[in-house]
């Protein structure tokens, strides 16, 4: 049995939904990034400094980050407890395992800060 | 002290007495598996591309000197081939996600050989993807 405490939602249920509905948004907003270098293939500073100044575009923009952190910590959960396990790597498996989660949590949450201080530094 | 000891070790610990079934690296593996490990493997290597996207995304924004210095940036064959790495391991990556959410509507799940056919499906359409993307960002 695997421990959830430190999975997204504490239920595989819930990471199972979270992960594709972020996925949605994310897919939503690469189409959109496509279409929008398709049309402008080269933005000039004012037109790019336009799009994101919008508050849609901030808005989603910030749900895209919240669901790159969200999508990456169930998946990254998933990496690490598949496989920095005891079976595979020895006993100091645990260990590893957990600092590595750490990190990962720390880096999102640097991800989602820095992000928002982009979008909103406009 | 044990009770706690025992409690934290009942959250925190993958129990060692599985049963081991399968020894992945003794069996000849179908191309649904390459698909699969390939997803996470671009997956993780997408999370740490993130900081990538993020500092772009800065440059972009931060003023119009940085915005400049970016598009200068961008234009060395290093920074393009790394930009084009990192939206290679995306566009595999949504293609790969994208077979997984139709999978969960229903569609496509309902025997070996239509999972084996639509993994390939993703190498092919994921390979056209990459390929269009190297003729986009090498040649901007």
């Amino acid at each position: 049995m695997v421990s959830s405490v430190t999975s997204l939602g504490r239920s595989g249920l819930s990471d199972w939904l979270v992960q594709r509905v972020s996925a949605l948004v994310m897919t939503a907003y690469i189409f959109f990034m496509v279409v929008f270098f398709v049309i402008n293939p080269s933005p000039s500073f004012e037109q790019w400094q336009a799009l994101h100044g919008s508050l849609a575009m901030r808005i989603f923009s910030l749900l895209t980050i919240l669901s790159i952190a969200a999508h990456a910590w169930i998946g990254m959960w998933c990496v690490l407890t598949d496989y920095i396990t005891v079976r595979l790597i020895g006993p100091k498996a645990t260990p590893i395992r957990m600092f590595l989660q750490l990190a990962m949590i720390a880096l999102i949450l640097f991800y989602v800060v820095w992000a928002i201080d982009i979008l909103w530094g406009i | 002290m044990r009770i706690l000891e025992s409690y934290l070790k009942s959250y925190f610990i993958v129990k060692t007495k599985r049963p081991v079934n399968l020894d992945i690296g003794t069996i000849k593996l179908p191309i649904t598996s390459y698909v699969s490990i390939l997803h996470r493997v671009s997956g993780v290597v997408l999370f740490l591309a993130v900081a990538l996207m993020l500092w772009v995304l800065d440059m972009s924004l931060a003023s119009e000197q940085s915005f400049q210095s970016l598009k200068e940036c961008l234009s060395s064959p290093i920074a393009q081939f790394v930009i084009w790495a990192a939206l290679a391991a995306l566009a595999y990556h949504v293609v790969a996600g994208i077979r997984h959410l139709i999978m969960d509507l229903g569609v496509g799940e309902d025997s070996f050989e239509t999972g084996r056919r639509s993994a390939w499906l993703v190498v092919v359409v994921a390979v056209v993807v990459i390929i269009s993307l190297a003729g986009w960002v090498f040649l901007w």
